[in-house]
């Protein structure tokens, strides 16, 4: 098993180099000249060409490409452009609110969309499976941004339950420890700012875990379905075990399998949704900071970022698969 | 208990299944019974309702689209059809062990041997894990599987489809049953393995002194462990015999077909003979008897008039209009 991590983990180094190539390339195709947003329209080519000279941007590709991954193996992620704040602290000061929200967003919708999806399975053709599945197939196609406007204009403007954009109330403290607001409310046993964060984490984690819930509860149904037909549901049937135990071990730990690849796929769309839906709830997380950057022409953050963003993709694929042997025990890493 | 009184006694069964397409009677009234210590035989084609039978018995029918909408199945003298889901559940595991056909499907694939047998056995008896995992290790040893200290740890693909087999029986015997339903419980194992798990099955009932309904196509099988032989037609009985007397004096139409299509390995007739056209389509049933569009003796009245059982002999019932008043059998 650990030799399986560690192979896998070798194998990653030509996959993140790949991924490096990609976001390098696609920074430099965008159009727009970073040295103009800098000094402004009014520059002139003098200025402009000395400051392209001064970044490097006239500099070989390959040779740009080059100091792009030498600093990024010395932790260098460079710094912006605009502010010349350095981006590493940045990324790791912005990074727990992301993870913090997709991690959130991806627990509502596995519990949810489990419990349905079981649910829906196990009534097969009933008033819960037929509302929870023309819900879900209206999830998959909700857009993000339109969801969280609504859920805006209704619990927070019309509403006002819950807080419209933030992690966390201004009127409330909390010393951050791991920048990770729930947890950070635990370790001080700071209950006020954990029912805080909690509410401001809803509407953004509802709104980035629609899809990915609508997702999981569809697969679960159907995977479901398929494992109660099994012969050995039937043995277990036959064995005098109770209903509960019957659907929730037997059937559930099989009917996961898919469904744990489908959660794993969805993670990534998770970490690109959560650009649209930091946006949307003003959320200081890598997501918002990208999409300003993006705005700016800030090319060093966003190719920072993304790299950062693809990281945690692949290994959470990795995760994934490591979790699949936990749950299949037929498979074999050899 | 009197080895007289049966252990199970099942009275004029039905299990209908409705479906879109019509009713499926897949099992049309039937009766049987088993003593303790013996073995019946149920024999017939695919689709003949032999595991309906048995899914009956445990309870299991699903439903919908499935319903018992006839018949009384007396368990140890109670009616299972008037018990509620927790009481039926008490007697599936318990009292009446059940093993299925393939060993290759019928254990979960995903939980050890030993998390299989142990949640059997609490789920009836009172014991402790500690208990409950010694008494599986006393299993493995009784249905022969090697080391099963190691084994017990193990997974169900980490065995062969024999040792799988033995598995399932040990899960049916975990808690001392007095029935045990096995449904074609070597048919999907090769010859030699056959021959060792119908050893076991005799070896077990010996020790336990069980009842066992053996459900088979396999009429190799039925004369080798089975006291008395129901054969079964399109969900009702065909023929119901001593098994010696069935092989000796076999009288329905459908079960010498049966006995003729049993390949016979003799230097000069090596040839499977099956029984000519296949088996009927239960949504549409004919009038009169449900075997007449293959039977090689087929009659008039037999296109109109569906026969009853009647007894031919001492204990020998047939379902055939060439037997309703001549006793002389027919040879083929
Ligand atoms: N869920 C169901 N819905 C509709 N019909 C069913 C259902 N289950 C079984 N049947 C019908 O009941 C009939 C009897 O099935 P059963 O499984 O008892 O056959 P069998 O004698 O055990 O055959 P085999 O030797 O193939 O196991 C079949 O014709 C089948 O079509
Ligand atoms: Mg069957």
């Amino acid at each position: 098993m650990l030799k399986y991590i560690i192979r896998r983990l070798v194998m990653l180094i030509p996959v993140l180099l790949g991924v490096s190539i990609l976001t390098f390339s696609l920074v430099h195709l965008i159009p727009g000249d970073p040295a103009k947003s800098m000094l402004g329209e009014k520059a002139t080519e003098t200025q402009l060409e000395l400051l392209r000279e001064e970044m490097g941007l006239n500099d070989p590709y390959i040779v740009q490409y080059g100091n792009f991954i030498g600093k990024i193996l010395q932790g260098d992620l460079g710094e912006s452009i605009q502010s010349k704040e350095d981006i590493a602290v940045e990324i790791a000061q912005k990074l727990p609110a992301t993870i913090e929200l997709t991690i959130f967003a991806m627990i509502l919708a596995m519990v949810i969309g489990i419990l349905a999806g079981v649910i829906a399975a196990v009534k097969q053709y009933s008033w819960f499976d037929n509302v929870s599945m023309t819900g879900a197939l209206f999830g998959v196609s909700l857009p993000i941004f339109w969801l969280g406007l609504m859920m805006i204009w209704v619990f927070a403007v019309e509403l006002k339950i819950l807080p419209p954009s933030g992690r966390l109330a201004s009127t409330v403290e909390l010393e951050t420890i791991t920048n990770f607001y729930l947890l950070d409310s635990i370790l001080s046993g700071n209950w006020g700012a954990f029912k805080d964060a909690f509410f401001h984490l809803l509407m953004p984690g509802l709104a980035l875990g629609t899809i990915p819930m609508a997702v999981i509860a569809r697969m679960t149904r159907s995977s479901m379905l398929e494992v109660m037909g099994q012969d050995y549901i039937r043995t277990a049937a036959a064995k005098g075990l109770k209903k509960q135990l019957i659907i929730f071990q037997h059937a559930l730990k099989n009917a996961f399998l898919p469904v744990l690849t489908i959660i794993g796929l969805q993670f990534g769309f998770l970490l690109g949704g959560a650009v649209l839906t930091e946006t949307i709830f003003s959320w200081p997380g890598i997501g918002r900071y990208v999409y300003q950057a993006v705005l700016a022409r800030d090319y060093q953050i966003v190719q920072s970022t993304i790299l950062i963003i693809a990281t945690i993709f692949v290994l959470v694929n990795l995760l994934t698969d490591i979790l699949y042997k936990y749950f299949d025990p037929r498979i074999k890493y050899e | 208990m009197d080895t007289d009184t049966p252990l199970l006694d099942v009275v004029n069964l039905h299990t209908h299944f409705f479906t879109k397409a019509g009713t499926v009677k897949a099992v049309d009234g039937i009766d049987f019974s088993v003593k303790p210590g013996e073995t019946l035989g149920i024999v017939g084609e695919s689709g003949s309702g032999k595991s309906i039978t048995a899914m009956s018995i445990l309870g299991l029918i699903p439903s919908p689209p499935g319903k018992i909408v006839d018949g009384g199945i007396y368990f140890k003298g109670e009616n299972l059809l008037d018990k509620k889901e927790k009481q039926l559940r008490q007697i599936r595991g318990k009292e009446i062990g059940m093993v299925f056909q393939d060993p290759m499907t019928s254990l979960n694939p995903v939980f050890t041997v030993e998390k299989q047998m142990v949640e059997t056995i609490r789920a009836h008896e009172n014991f402790s894990k500690k208990q409950a995992r010694d008494r599986s290790l006393e299993l493995l040893n009784l249905v022969g599987i090697p080391d099963p200290k190691k084994r017990l740890t193990s997974y169900p693909h980490e065995f062969s489809g024999g040792m799988r087999q033995r598995i399932m029986i040990a899960i049916a015997l975990a808690c001392n049953p007095s029935l045990l339903i096995a449904d074609e419980p070597t048919t999907a194992l090769d010859v030699t393995i056959q021959a060792q798990i119908l050893d076991l099955f005799r070896r077990m009932q010996r020790e336990l002194d069980m009842g066992i309904i053996m459900i088979t196509h396999d009429l190799g099988v039925v004369s080798e462990v089975c006291d008395r032989v129901m054969v079964m037609y399109a969900g009702k009985p065909a023929e119901f015999s001593e098994t010696k007397n069935l092989f000796d004096h076999g009288k329905h139409p459908y079960t010498l077909g049966l006995m003729n299509s049993i390949p016979k390995i003799t230097p000069e007739k090596h040839k499977l003979e099956a029984i000519d056209g296949v088996p009927p389509d239960l949504h549409g049933l004919p009038k009169g008897c449900s075997f007449a569009p293959r039977c090689k003796h087929v009659m008039e009245s037999c296109l109109n008039i569906d026969p009853e059982l009647k007894e031919v002999d001492n204990n020998h019932h047939v379902r055939c209009l060439l037997y309703e008043d001549s006793k002389e059998a027919v040879s083929t």
